[in-house]
């Protein structure tokens, strides 16, 4: 038996370790690209499209004027304001871990809770350019340490999905933003290599997912091009944070449980419109549709399927 | 009352029986080793999350309360008497609450007078008639007993309400027998880890009259920002029993029923910790969010026991405590086995009068707080302290009662100099359900400063083991 503020915790619990993760690597990118010669990033407003990659803008723009380095990092890693910062995102995590200690394994939960005892004392000040892809990873390490935990000590069990459902919901989300965000650099525009800058920005984009090398593996071109860069990203199966992985995981997950609770319930049926959209699309027809639009409509029924879970298990 | 008497060393400097071979061990352990053994104690804790939070600090921070590794230790036979004594107090408690719940026989008879009882905030009027199962009020007590000597021990308190504690009682177990093994292999010590078992048991055991079958039980939490959120979600793990806060729970159909995410499950049993006034916003306090909207109804109605009962608190009272020996007497036709301390009601004339001129020995409390808020220890306060709480007191003398300063036993307990005499108290959990449960020990609380006699974790005090020896 489950309460229902518990799935809700649960869902909620692993979707910000998620996005504490996610945020890290878009930081990384970001910081990454700042560290390059000029011309790679003379014609655009890095750190403001990372602001606006981030969902973060309204936020920022209550806060800030410009979008200097100082102030998208200040921003986006310790503010408390900001309710998508790493730091309140895992503070939330952590909170709603600790508000349901009784449905998670003792490994789960001293994940959770040492990460926010070591992170929870940092001042900004402690956090100079120098140190910051240190900090950046040891995020990624502590999320990852915190999923190695859940995979390797939780019960195959209903909280084990809803923790699932709230990872690959978020996975799914982000990955989706990112692309639509840097959607017009994915467009194609006719034939020959693209330029070196071109070429920068699809590797960083690959990068911020984490999927830079595995791209090399799975399309053997030599240089990035852009359909391959997103197909691999939205369509492959075996990219881990691919839109179609994530809806196949999500997918299995409301199977599960639906096997265990012995009802089906309204938001399964759109999950499973979307992996079926996905697994039955190719680029060619996405590009013709239109990207952006694709996109845009992936991200409201991702959202809508968050609700639905809500409404049908008794969220609070 | 003299020198404090020490729980390891006689006066003569010899040792006292059950602290030996913890004394021999203790001579050969350096400073760095037990200290690194702290350090080890505080990693565990932080790690589990095994903190409380302050209030009244500028952040309602996480702390850790300072642990001490060295244990404190019982004989059996010391134990005994304590446990017979605490049986023997708890029964009469019931038997009071009962009581004044029904027909006030205590009142009637002239033990206790009427209108402490039916003036005093802790008396609910809406309680009156009601029976729960197995005339069962007050389920957990905590009994504060503090030693004066080798066989003088007083009750300083009893918690009828939600007595809390009990997870330190457990982890502090558990960081020994990690920390230490060898010494428990040497000893033969009192388990307690099965204090969980007990709990259920007793909660199982005092299912409404109307429930069928395996009963439900829930722990019921304010929240995560509690001071002992820690503590409830612990029990509720170790008993294996669902947390609930009050917005998981609802009545339907003059049910109590939590949602779940599927089909809406019934609850019989609801060990509570929160106070009486949050329970039930439609008969108590109607500002609550953290209760359950008309859930006294149905427990009047006999379909949910709430435990511990509303009401259970008119009890502890402090107002009351000075009536206790006589309540003892009165419910087991015994004298009572542990000794209440001296009490003067500075509601009354003469021993306000007595509590204003002797102010500098003595401690005054609240009647109604608890945690060490609010009270004045007289021997330790400076002129300045005193003077402010005289006017304090003579402003509303009635919320205050007073004490002799009882000279706290010491145990040895770790601090900055090495190991040092400091003072401790104890409290002990008993449950009561189809039967008394008294797990041995308890939680031992120790004034980590020296000459300090405020254990309270909220003022600074630590915890330590607490053992009883077996024969």
């Amino acid at each position: 038996m489950l309460l229902g503020r518990t799935a809700s915790s649960l869902f909620w619990m692993a979707r910000y370790m998620e996005r504490a993760e996610n945020m890290a690597r878009l930081i990384e990118v970001s910081y990454r690209i700042s560290l390059m010669p000029k011309p790679f990033r003379a014609h655009q407003e890095d750190w403001r499209s990372t602001v606006i990659s981030a969902h973060c803008e309204a936020t920022f723009d209550a806060k800030y004027d410009t979008a200097s380095q100082e102030n998208v990092i200040q921003h986006l890693v310790l503010d408390r304001n900001n309710p998508s910062s790493i730091r309140s995102c895992m503070e939330r995590a952590r909170n709603n871990g600790r508000a349901v200690r009784t449905a998670l394994s003792r490994d789960i939960w001293e994940s959770l809770n040492s990460t926010w005892n070591d992170l929870s004392v940092l001042k900004s000040n402690q956090l100079g350019s120098d140190k910051l892809p240190g900090f950046l990873d040891w995020i990624k390490q502590r999320s990852m340490l915190f999923r190695g935990a859940t995979l390797g000590t939780a019960l195959r069990q209903d909280s084990f999905h809803f923790s699932q459902l709230g990872a690959f919901i978020e996975r799914a989300d982000n990955t989706a933003r990112i692309l639509d965000v840097k959607y017009h650099i994915l467009l194609p525009r006719g034939a020959g290599p693209g330029s070196a800058i071109d070429v920068q920005q699809w590797a960083s984009l690959l990068r911020s997912v984490s999927a830079h090398r595995a791209y090399r593996w799975a399309y053997r071109d030599a240089s990035y091009q852009p359909w391959n860069v997103a197909q691999f990203l939205m369509l492959n199966p075996a990219m881990p944070r691919s839109l179609i992985f994530c809806y196949d995981w999500i997918d299995r997950s409301l199977t599960d449980l639906e096997k265990e609770y012995n009802e089906s319930m309204p938001g399964h049926v759109r999950a499973r419109k979307t992996l079926e959209r996905l697994s039955s699309a190719n680029m060619e027809d996405i590009f013709q549709s239109g990207l952006h639009e694709f996109l845009s409509d992936f991200i409201d029924d991702n959202n809508i399927l968050t609700s639905e879970i809500a409404a049908s298990y008794n969220f609070p | 009352m003299g020198e404090n008497f020490n729980e390891m060393l006689e006066a003569d400097g010899s040792v006292r029986a059950p602290y030996a071979l913890l004394h021999k061990w203790l001579e050969k352990q350096t400073p760095g080793d037990l200290r690194a053994k702290i350090k080890e104690a505080e990693s565990i804790f932080r790690r589990l999350g095994i903190t409380f939070a302050v209030y009244g600090t500028e952040e309602a921070s996480e702390r850790l309360i300072p642990f001490d590794i060295i244990p404190r230790i019982f004989a059996a036979s010391e134990w005994r008497r304590l446990e017979a004594g605490i049986a023997q107090r708890v029964g009469a408690l019931n038997a009071f609450i009962d009581d004044i719940y029904h027909r006030q026989e205590i009142v009637r008879a002239g033990k206790v007078p009427a209108d402490l009882i039916l003036q005093n905030e802790a008396y609910l009027p809406q309680m009156a008639g009601h029976s729960p199962a197995r005339n069962v009020y007050a389920h957990i007590i905590g009994t504060d007993i503090v030693r004066v000597g080798a066989d003088e021990f007083y009750v300083l308190e009893d918690n009828c309400r939600t007595p809390s504690g009990v997870s330190y009682m457990l982890e502090d177990r558990e960081a020994m027998m990690f920390l230490f093994p060898d010494l428990f292999a040497k000893h033969r010590v009192a388990p307690i880890e099965h204090y969980p078992e007990l709990l259920r048991q007793t909660l199982d055991s005092v299912a409404p009259p109307q429930c069928e079958g395996e009963p439900t039980c829930v722990v019921l939490t304010p929240g995560i920002y509690n001071s002992a959120f820690f503590e409830h979600a612990f029990l509720a793990d170790e008993m294996g029993v669902q947390l609930v806060t009050g917005d998981d729970l609802f009545i339907d159909d003059g049910w109590l029923y939590m949602r779940t995410t599927r089909e809406p499950v019934r609850v019989d049993v609801i060990y509570r910790r929160i106070d009486d006034d949050f329970l039930d916003p439609l008969t108590f306090n109607p500002a609550s969010t953290l209760g359950v909207p008309g859930i006294f109804d149905i427990y009047r109605a006999g379909r949910v026991t709430i435990v511990n009962a509303p009401g259970a608190g008119i009890a502890d009272d402090k107002a009351i405590y000075s009536f206790m020996p006589g309540i003892v007497e009165f419910y087991t036709g015994d004298k009572p086995i542990l000794n209440n301390v001296p009490t003067w009601r500075c509601s009354e004339k003469d021993d306000l009068s007595y509590v204003l001129d002797h102010l500098e020995e003595l401690v005054v409390k609240e009647v109604h707080g608890s945690g060490g808020y609010g009270m004045l220890v007289g021997p330790t306060s400076s002129k300045k302290e005193v003077a402010t709480f005289r006017e304090v007191l003579k402003k509303r003398p009635s919320n205050y009662i007073a004490q002799p300063t009882l000279a706290l036993s010491s145990c040895p307990t770790f601090v900055k100099s090495g190991v040092a005499p400091r003072h401790v108290d104890l409290r002990p959990f008993a449950l009561c359900g189809d039967k008394m449960r008294i797990t041995p020990g308890g939680f031992t609380r120790v004034a980590m400063k020296e000459g300090s006699l405020v254990v309270n974790s909220s003022q600074g005090g630590g915890t330590k083991d607490t053992w009883v020896l077996e024969d």
